[in-house]
């Protein structure tokens, strides 16, 4: 099993975001960078696979060169190799779905992961793009993956509106993984030393021949109005007269 | 409908309708009162349970045929799945999750949220096809209208062999509650319910309410209710009248999904918590003694 996962660099989670004075993109310096959480997810799902099948979990990022850093992370939890897209500027989805079709296209995996959306831009659209740009099939927020035994198929099941769907793919596919497929793996000190001898190939977008294009372009970013705390009530009787005669929506 | 129809309306552009699946010819008559300039009807087999290169296929189809320029959709589990595909497939620029939009001259400037709700975007797309998947609880919904629209069927076309994908089954959890998203009550529950039994307090509130439930990422994550009732930055966004936060501390990634609701009521044993920070009004107490407490004096208001 070869399975090719995204790795995207993102400020930490808990961490408070600053726009810059001119709009044009966050404020970094002095920020924390993490591994995309539902990456994490898909890169656990990679080495899994890789436990129970054998093959390789390659990595990849689209990013500046920072992203290095994240995939070194990813390293540690055990995938063999990591790919790195050079690109300094504001990658839309598109560009990012495109330099993945370009290393599909190149290293022929069986399977590339990814988490569903990223916690950062939010657009949850590179897997499906990717999906399209090969021809290949796809599956969506997964919950779970079954590999069949020859892994020509897996059988995903799928977080949907009121349930769950169970979907057959053909493989090679693009998986986008749901936080329910798994908890990943703290990486250990011994895994992080070995980590620092594994290698990163990076790659520049017109090496892999990605025309650096965006189909959609930011204009400008501005700091979202924040709500504000509205008063502390001191019982479940002031709550329900509040309710009732102040808000009137009960 | 109503972000095509305005948009539409914005641009002078004709507006038509997509309706898609297998027998929908009651909903493509109920969509014909919306004043669009047709109402396309694509039933076919295929689209019972459609997977996405299907869905994909039949909306590049109908965009095609009637030469659309904007693709103008709702964000759902679904739209989210298989939108991006008919991106690729045309050439397309698409926005997800788009809150508002500005007409500057023959641009149109749409606007998203990023960063779980604290940075608002401008972004603009490039290209001659353009997709816009748009959050349900930002815009208004479409009123019906006195002139009925003509329904053309789409005769489309799907090459099985190319889909390599199969729908196996379905698992439905059938519930007599409102649709998170369109519910004007939710009760929401999160870590501190501590389990079902937590989560059964909220439940009976909310049905008491003619409310919906809905949880934080980690009430989801262990496994104390479904994950379609996960509402933050990677499960549903809702805005009702009256939002409950029960036993949820409040994280940023939560009050993503729920920030625009109108009233907020936070109820935690926690005075730090930062759900205080956003709610409307913050009760400090142990929702197992406060919850059938309010469960209690609610019903007490009915009898009177």
């Amino acid at each position: 099993m070869k399975v090719l996962v995204a790795c995207k660099r993102v400020p930490d989670p808990s961490a408070k975001i600053k726009v810059k004075q001119d709009g044009s993109s966050i404020e970094a310096e002095g920020l924390k960078f993490v591994i995309s959480a539902l990456d994490e997810v898909a890169i656990e799902e990679g080495l899994r696979m890789k436990e129970r099948r054998g093959g390789e979990v390659i990595l990849f990022s689209v990013g500046n060169v920072q992203a290095e850093e994240q995939l070194r992370m990813g390293l540690a939890m055990g995938a063999d190799r990591g790919i790195l897209v050079v690109y300094e500027g504001f990658p839309d989805s598109d560009l990012v779905a495109r330099a993945i079709a370009a290393i599909f296209r190149e290293e022929q995996p069986d399977l590339v992961l990814m988490g569903k959306v990223s916690p950062d831009t939010e657009a949850g659209q590179v897997g499906q793009l990717a999906a399209e740009y090969l021809g290949l099939p796809q599956a969506t927020f997964a919950s779970k993956i079954e590999l069949d035994a020859d892994g020509s198929k897996a059988v995903v099941t799928r977080e949907v509106e009121g349930g769950h769907e169970r979907v057959e793919v053909q493989l090679p596919a693009v998986i986008t993984c749901d936080f329910r497929l798994n908890t990943p793996r703290y990486a250990s000190v011994p895994m992080i030393m070995k980590a620092r001898a594994k290698p990163i190939t990076k790659a520049p977008l017109d090496g892999l021949g990605v025309e650096a294009i965006a189909k959609v372009k930011l204009r400008n970013l501005l700091p979202s109005p924040q709500r504000k705390a509205g008063v502390r009530v001191e019982s479940v009787k002031d709550l329900l007269r509040c309710l009732k005669e102040e808000a009137k929506v009960i | 409908m109503s972000v095509g129809k305005e948009l539409a309306g914005h641009l002078h552009f004709p507006w038509h309708i997509l309706v898609m699946g297998k027998g929908i010819s009651a909903v493509a008559e109920e969509a014909a009162r919306y004043g669009a300039s047709s109402v396309l009807s694509a039933d076919h087999e295929l689209l019972e349970h459609p997977v996405a290169q299907v869905s994909a296929s039949v909306v590049a189809q109908a965009t095609t045929a009637v030469e659309a320029t904007f693709i103008v959709a709702p964000v759902t589990p679904w739209t989210k799945d298989f939108l991006p595909r008919v991106a690729a497939r045309l050439g397309a620029g698409m926005v997800s999750d788009v809150v508002g939009y500005e007409i500057e001259g023959n641009t149109v400037v749409f606007q998203r949220t990023m960063y779980a709700g604290a940075v608002n975007a401008a972004v603009m797309i490039t290209t001659a096809v353009k997709i816009i998947c748009a959050r349900p609880t930002a815009f208004p919904k479409a009123k019906p209208e006195e002139r009925p629209s003509a329904i053309v069927p789409l005769s489309i076309e799907i090459d099985p062999a190319s889909i390599g994908t199969t729908f196996l089954s379905y698992e439905d959890r059938p519930s007599e509650r409102p649709d998170l998203t369109e519910a004007a009550i939710v009760v929401a529950g999160g870590r501190g319910t501590k389990g079902r039994e937590g989560f059964q307090l909220l439940e009976e509130l909310a049905d008491l309410l003619g409310g919906a439930v809905g949880a934080s990422r980690a009430a989801v994550d262990l496994g104390w209710v479904p994950a379609d009732l996960q509402i933050g930055q990677t499960g549903k966004i809702v805005a009702p009248s009256l939002y409950f936060a029960v036993g949820i501390s409040g994280a940023i990634q939560h009050v993503a999904g729920m920030k625009d609701s109108k009233v907020i009521v936070a109820i935690n044993k926690d005075p730090e918590a930062p759900i205080f920070q956003v709610a409307t009004y913050g009760l400090v107490a142990d929702l197992f003694a406060a919850i059938p407490t309010f469960v209690e004096a609610v019903k007490q208001t009915k009898e009177a």
